[in-house]
């Protein structure tokens, strides 16, 4: 298992100055982030692009402000939310995300399931590599056997069961840790 | 019942909802990533247009009516990230 520092570790060493960790903390939050403007509140891109850069800049002025290094999770969710209803609000342009068209109940759904998705995607970093990477590659960045088998040296044929191992591998950590 | 409502009747963690999970979470495009990363480079540039915002009412209303503008005359690229940036620090004062 890889050693991954938590979240609350992660804030500690991003006050104190640390930019290594401002880098890591962007990387673990940039998908959930992006899921969130894209999927729950389907901002378009440039619209998405916006909100993204907002909520890290807001992040990083106020980091110091946070009254729990432990809750940086759901304050990042509060703030993509705020922003991308903000966004909404402020925009008059015809399309899909309008505020009007947002149902509340699935957006809260949506980011639930985001939540959740994120819970996973730490059991995934904490299983650690070759099986982040090839599940990664499989599932998140739709590759395909003979392209991951090709990336990473192994034969294409033995993918799908290489798959079906680090999934099990990252049930038994979710498992772990509930 | 909305693809989510169906996510959220899946129990546990079994392999089938895990990986339903990581599909949800694609990579953000790697420009965004970096230019979230390299926010801590541009503070103190920001740092001087904020500190000459609280010094002057007249020269804080110019900067906040066009921040792109007030970056690139401090000869800073005003990409998103650091115009971002820019407006936390003055909505922060």
């Amino acid at each position: 298992m890889a050693e991954i520092a938590t979240d609350a570790q992660l804030v500690s060493r991003c006050r104190s100055g640390d930019p290594a960790a401002w880098n890591e903390l962007v990387e673990r939050f940039s998908r959930y982030v992006f899921a969130i403007c894209v999927q729950a509140f389907r901002l378009p891109p440039e619209d998405a692009e916006d909100v993204f850069q907002e909520v890290f800049a807001r992040v990083y002025q106020h980091l110091d402000r946070l009254r729990s290094d432990d809750s940086i999770r759901p304050w990042i969710a509060q703030l993509t939310r705020r922003l991308c209803i903000d966004r909404l609000r402020s925009s008059g342009r015809e399309g899909p995300a309008e505020l009007d068209d947002l149902d509340p109940g699935g957006v809260d759904e949506a980011l639930a399931g985001l939540d959740d998705a994120l819970t996973v995607r730490a059991s995934l970093d904490a299983v650690g590599d070759p099986c982040r990477d090839i599940l990664d590659r499989f599932f998140c960045r739709d590759e395909s056997y003979k392209s991951i088998g090709d990336a990473l040296g192994l034969p294409a044929g033995t993918i799908a069961s290489r798959i079906s191992r680090c999934l099990g591998k990252v049930r038994a950590e979710l498992e772990g840790r509930t | 019942m909305s693809d989510w409502g169906v996510l959220s009747e899946m129990n546990g963690y079994d392999e089938e909802r895990i990986a339903v999970l990581l599909r949800l979470l694609p990579p953000a495009p790697a420009g965004w990533v970096q230019a979230a990363q390299e926010l801590p480079l541009a503070r103190v540039e920001i740092a001087a247009l904020v500190a000459r915002a609280e010094a002057d009412a007249a020269t804080r209303a110019q900067i906040v009516a066009d921040l792109e503008s007030a970056l690139a005359a401090e000869g800073i690229e005003p990409t998103p990230s650091v115009v971002a940036a820019l407006r936390a620090c003055l909505d922060a004062d």
